[in-house]
């Protein structure tokens, strides 16, 4: 028996928790924002230069993926590393601290980033915006969690590393080696003792940087939305469920072959641009073959509920991880299938890629967040959830928005695709740029609304988590597999 | 023959020798879970025990006394 003292130790999973939730409904809130603005271009004025469509989009797709998603993964980093390898942060004041400081110096940095792009201190480089002061502190934000991870490592009790440890460590070497190389840049005045102190010029240029900046933007998707949200749900499924993975074997071949393959998918990005043909075929072929892994994930997790599927009607939580891995699939075959080149002919540049990103980020990002985080309450707290009923109404709230908002964009897309390819019989274009902003206006209206019911769903998860954590009933001892929620 | 060409090759090999030690390891999993040297399916326990005070599904023997020490055994 170990000594009764010792427990985990949830402070650190609790602060990223809150600032997941914080992050999610300011990123969030912006996304919506934006995509009504899409749809009525007045909305572009309302406080002034400050709220135009491009200010605001770097922010929103920032603070989504690298506040609200980052926040979730390393809220389920602090709780999930402590018990797979079953060691509580408490038993080292070192990376118990070091966790401190993770959370605060990534606090401070984050809302730094957003006030930068806010006033347009952008590298412009999409995905890759930070100027280089806040690439340094994301480095040794970094450098820190990797010490955390190792650190924790080096104390475990259990021998072998769980499935999801691989998948937090992939995301810690991943995003490293991607954020270094693609941030190389020079800052200008230090160089030439001239102009913007905060302004940078990146080390590759023409379709070298094209080609170095897709690599990073594609395995960003790779390791900051795809693999940590596997480690996640590795984790969450089974043990809400109270069902083994249903094989841990496919799960480490899905493992290497998720590493195996996404690292060379990034040149989908550029198909017909200036990059050599043999890399774009390579980038389609990858792709295609990417299917492999990820469905290898997903059908792990989906059959790891075979003869359980009666909680998916019982339980929110179970729903929500349930449809997030349908989601993963969902999109990790519609990826493909954009990648193959006479599909991307049609689909480049259109709302379908917005649709597509969307039903990954909202469907399986941001449900298996949700379902996480809500997992890990009533552990936190020792209370039970607050609310049963509002959980099952905010799942079907946001997954009827998710539909209208993929599913618009997929009409959308197709219909822009086809519009601007259209020609008569001399070979003149059928269609000014015009002719398809009119005919998308329903399209984007829907899109928008689709957005602001998963926007209206991030407060009522709010609500629900606050209120577990001030008013729900206590628990005497902390739930084994489902959490105990109040109708 | 020109660089870049050489690149093409290369990458095309490269790959090629990934996909035999990915078909590798997927041989090596089933062929050591067959011979009786490894059970992979236990290590699916370790998400659902999880207590830090339940048994480890593998205990770490290297340093198991430190471990004793600082848990007080």
């Amino acid at each position: 028996m170990q000594n009764p003292a010792i427990e985990y130790d949830y402070t650190v999973a609790k602060w990223f928790s809150y600032l997941a939730i914080l992050f999610g409904i300011l990123g969030m809130g912006v996304g919506v924002l934006i995509a009504f603005q899409l749809a009525f271009p007045e909305l572009n004025y309302i406080f002034g230069q400050y709220s135009l469509f491009s200010r605001l989009r770097p922010i929103h797709t920032n603070v989504v993926a690298y506040g609200f998603t980052l926040s979730g993964i390393w809220a389920t980093w602090y709780y999930i590393g402590q018990r797979v390898l079953k060691v509580s942060l408490k038993e080292s004041p070192f990376l118990n601290g070091l966790a401190k400081v993770h959370f605060w110096l990534y606090f401070i940095t984050a809302l730094l980033a957003v006030v930068s792009l806010l006033f347009r201190v952008t590298t412009s480089k999409e995905y890759a915006q930070f100027e280089w002061p806040l690439d340094i502190l994301v480095v040794i934000i970094w450098v820190i969690w990797g010490i955390g991870i190792f650190g924790l490592i080096g104390l475990r009790r259990e021998k072998t590393l769980y499935i999801s440890m691989w998948y937090f460590i992939a995301t810690f070497l991943g995003v490293a080696m991607l954020y270094l190389f693609n941030n190389m840049a020079v800052p200008t005045y230090l160089v030439t003792g001239m102009g913007d102190p905060l302004h940078s010029v990146s080390m590759y240029a023409g379709s070298n940087d094209a080609l170095v900046q897709w690599w990073f933007g594609h395995n960003a998707v790779a390791f900051v939305f795809t693999v940590p949200i596997i480690a996640m749900i590795y984790y969450f499924l089974p043990k809400e469920s109270g069902q083994p993975v249903y094989s841990y074997k496919l799960s480490l071949l899905s493992f290497w072959g998720l590493m195996f393959v996404y690292l060379w998918a990034g040149g989908h990005h550029l198909i017909y641009s200036t990059v050599p043909d043999w890399m774009q075929t390579m980038g389609s072929i990858f792709s295609v073959i990417l299917i492999l892994p990820s469905w290898g994930s997903a059908l792990n997790m989906l059959l790891t509920m075979k003869g359980e599927w009666g909680q998916l009607k019982d339980s929110p939580l179970i729903k929500f991880m349930v449809l997030a891995s349908t989601f993963y699939m969902l999109s990790t075959l519609e990826g493909p299938i954009q990648s193959i080149k006479s599909v991307n002919a049609l689909a480049h540049f259109t709302d379908w890629i917005p649709g597509h990103v969307h039903d990954g980020t909202l469907g399986w990002v941001g449900f298996m967040i949700i379902a996480a985080i809500m997992h890990m309450a009533p552990r936190f707290f020792k209370r039970e959830i607050y609310s049963k009923k509002l959980l099952e109404a905010q799942f079907w709230l946001q997954t009827t928005g998710i539909v209208l908002y993929f599913s618009s964009m997929w009409i959308a897309g197709i219909t822009q695709g086809m519009m601007w390819r259209a020609v008569d019989q001399y070979g003149n274009l059928a269609y000014s740029f015009i002719d398809t902003v009119t005919v998308l206006h329903p399209y984007y209206t829907l899109r928008a609304i689709g957005g602001l019911m998963y926007f209206i769903g991030l407060f009522m998860w709010a609500y629900n988590f606050y209120k577990t954590m001030t008013a729900a009933r206590q628990i005497e001892k902390e739930p084994q597999f489902a959490s105990p929620m109040a109708a | 023959m020109e660089i870049r060409e050489i690149q093409g090759y290369l990458y095309f090999f490269f790959i090629l020798f990934l996909t035999f030690v990915l078909y590798g390891y997927i041989v090596h999993l089933y062929r050591s879970e067959k011979k009786g040297e490894r059970d992979y399916e236990k290590y699916g326990k370790m998400a659902l025990d999880d207590e830090l005070t339940s048994p480890p599904v593998e205990p770490l023997d290297v340093n198991e006394d430190a471990k004793d020490k600082r848990s007080g055994k």
